[in-house]
């Protein structure tokens, strides 16, 4: 996987809305299962699937948007649940980048660990976004990182990043895990300058 | 004025170093973890060959899945079965504690990790859940976490984090009669909206918030995720100290006085803060949720919003929310029929939460047609409230009274809604479809509201069987 995300192109799929929550992205009773592997397939499944699974009306379920991977949303995106079952049934489902009003804090660093960029844009150009590609799915998007622009056909609007977000996207730098590993000796100084860890123990 | 506050203090305390982002490596000084979130960070360390850091700062119980009528082995549902073995093997090949049905101790991890002394002043606490903010009312950083950083924490015990700013919410004034802690936080979120709080730490502090017991701060500090905070805190103080000593992982003696020098040292109302917030408690009235967000909630002598009447930009939200309760606008609150009663939940399964919902219950019946049950937030919960006689005013009052766990807050367990049932439910989120049916309808209020409505059969103003 290339690790530096600069930009990412496609095609969009709209999902209108505000404070779409996790519990609605991913039913708490498709959590048990002990890999996310099968995640993509419970994506908004309440949304999609009726109580006997017969789809509903849904972006998801609509063929002309298949196969897209720019999902463009409300504000206040992803609130609810730390679960990470909820992005990476999107990821898993297809979807690579995020463009919406707002994002919850803990489903945007987890989309972040993920090399999936939320990224922030005016309501009035997400509305705009959202008819163009209604009227036409096969428009490609463009979502540039580096330069906090959108671009599709003649048309761009600014969009903002949570800096830190954009930095380890467009640095390779996504996976904290690499990174949190290299101070090892730092973290064993401050364990050991703890009041908790060192001077009262339980 | 002027003086750090605890957040930037324990943040400082905890820095390991700048990240290239511009996030800082944060030292976490107790992991909690559960079998949701946490099965598939091990397999990542496993891949990676990698070890758990600090298993000794690591604590893990099984909340989520498990049934609060028969516990017994294996599990009648095989995926729950299943995540309860991985958490076996992970903690075992892992060397990390679990508190299981087994030990006694076994319990909601918000309600366990300050039930043992765990949870403590001036900590960095992180969990796969984002209810952990519940632990800030302590005096600490709590963090709710993706598994990708529960993997971080197992590996280096440590977070890649932006600091959030800081915003002091001061609840002055006295409580009404009926009015909870519960009825507090629902205000708060009422007044700074579900998205508030993102980018925030919330430091909750005033009149109110100093006479509230631990258990009522808890309940406060759970809730900040629904109002965008990630975390939320209280200030420790004497009330704290006395509930932390004793408790079974507290130091004890000497090390016990030390500890509350050093918290004291941490502690410190009016500090500087990015932002401040005025709330007078005396104004607020049982509250009761009428939508499909904790935001969306009104006083129970109020009506169902017209949303024409509401600012704009929560308009799109209340007719999905009307689309999807069938609520009437503008029709009174009180009165709304109910047919299931929960009291649960980490924001409300605490002794003195089961306390108020049975000076309620007590003599009274639980509606026809209303199925009510209390799941206490722990082993230890159960055990108390049993040990003073709680369990059997429940029963009397035809409530279930079940085992601890999550239960129907997110109905992970057998324990769901039917069809279109409404619930009035002491728990956090009224989400479509999260009490375990995609069309169920949920109404939070505090656990003596929830009482009263299962004896009502219909939501009802606590205040009047006060």
């Amino acid at each position: 996987m290339e690790l530096k995300i600069k930009s990412v192109k496609g095609r969009g799929i709209p999902l209108p809305g505000d404070d779409i929550d996790t519990d609605r992205i991913i039913p708490a009773r498709y959590l048990k299962e002990i890999t996310f592997e099968d995640m993509g397939k419970y994506a908004f499944y309440d949304e999609r699937f009726d109580a006997k699974g017969n789809k509903k009306k849904h972006p998801f379920n609509d063929e002309k948007y298949f196969g897209a991977e720019i999902l463009v949303v409300g504000r206040n995106f992803g609130c609810g649940s730390s679960r990470e079952h909820a992005p990476q049934s999107l990821m898993r489902f297809g979807i690579k980048a995020i463009i919406g009003e707002s994002f919850a804090e803990i489903f945007e660093g987890n989309c972040t660990t993920l090399g999936i960029p939320t990224v922030i844009a005016q309501r009035a150009d997400i509305e705009n976004l959202m008819s163009v590609i209604r009227d036409d799915p096969a428009f490609e998007i463009r979502i540039d990182l580096e330069d906090n622009i959108i671009s599709y056909g003649d048309f761009s609007f600014p969009i903002k990043q949570k800096e830190s977000s954009r930095i380890v996207l467009t640095q390779g730098r996504w996976d904290s895990l690499s990174e949190l590993m290299e101070a090892k000796e730092k973290v064993n100084e401050i364990a050991k300058k703890l009041s908790y860890l060192n001077d009262f123990k339980k | 004025m002027g003086k750090e506050n605890l957040f930037n203090k324990v943040w400082k305390l905890h820095s390991v170093r700048e990240l290239p982002s511009g996030q800082t490596q944060l030292f976490i000084g107790l992991h909690l973890i559960h079998e949701v979130t946490s099965p598939q960070a091990f397999q990542m360390l496993r891949e990676r060959k990698l070890k758990v850091a600090c298993p000794k700062n690591t604590f893990a119980t099984i909340d989520h899945i498990m049934p609060t009528d028969d516990v017994s082995r294996p599990l009648k549902d095989p995926l729950a079965e299943q995540m309860f073995s991985a958490l076996e093997k992970n903690t075992k090949e892992f060397d990390i504690p679990l508190f299981d049905y087994k030990t006694k101790k076994q319990g909601i991890v918000h309600i366990i990790g300050p039930e043992l002394g765990l949870t403590q002043p001036g900590m960095t606490i992180a969990c796969g859940d984002s209810h952990t903010s519940t632990h800030g009312a302590f005096g600490n950083i709590a963090l709710g976490i993706g598994t990708s950083q529960i993997r971080d924490v197992l590996a280096t015990q440590c977070l890649a984090m932006a600091k959030p700013k800081v915003r002091r919410i001061n609840v002055n004034g006295k409580l009404g009669k009926g009015v909870y802690a519960k009825d507090v936080i629902l205000k708060i979120i009422q007044i700074l909206g579900v998205k508030g709080g993102i980018g925030y730490a919330y430091e909750y502090g005033g009149k109110v918030l100093d006479n509230m017991s631990m258990e009522e701060r808890m309940s406060v500090c759970n809730m900040s995720i629904e109002g965008g905070a990630r975390a939320g805190y209280i200030n420790p103080d004497q009330t704290t100290f006395d509930y932390i000593e004793g408790r079974e992982f507290a130091p004890k003696g000497e090390e016990f006085d030390k500890a509350v020098k050093w918290w004291k040292s941490l502690a410190g109302n009016n500090a500087k803060y990015d932002n401040v917030v005025e709330i007078d408690g005396s104004k607020i009235e049982p509250i009761v949720t009428w939508g499909i967000n904790p935001g969306q909630s009104v006083g129970i002598t109020e009506k169902f919003p017209k949303p024409e009447d509401l600012p704009e930009e929560q308009r799109q939200t209340a007719m999905e929310a009307y689309d999807h309760t069938g609520f009437e606008p503008n029709a009174p609150v009180a009165g709304t029929k109910i047919d299931v009663a929960f009291i649960g939940s980490c924001t409300n399964s605490r002794i003195t939460d089961l306390r108020e919902a049975a000076k309620i219950a007590d003599g009274r019946k639980v509606a026809k047609n209303v199925r009510a049950l209390v799941v206490p937030g722990s082993q230890q919960v159960k055990a108390a409230a049993e040990k003073e006689g709680l369990d059997k005013i429940f029963i009397k009052a035809s409530f279930e009274w079940r085992n601890a766990g999550c239960s129907m807050c997110l109905a992970m367990n057998p324990d769901k809604l039917q069809g279109r049932e409404v619930c009035a439910s002491s728990s956090n989120r009224n989400f479509k479809g999260r009490q375990g049916s995609p069309s169920g309808r949920t109404i939070l209020m505090s656990p003596a509201m929830v009482a009263a409505a299962a004896i009502e059969g219909k939501l009802a103003d606590v205040r009047d069987y006060l």
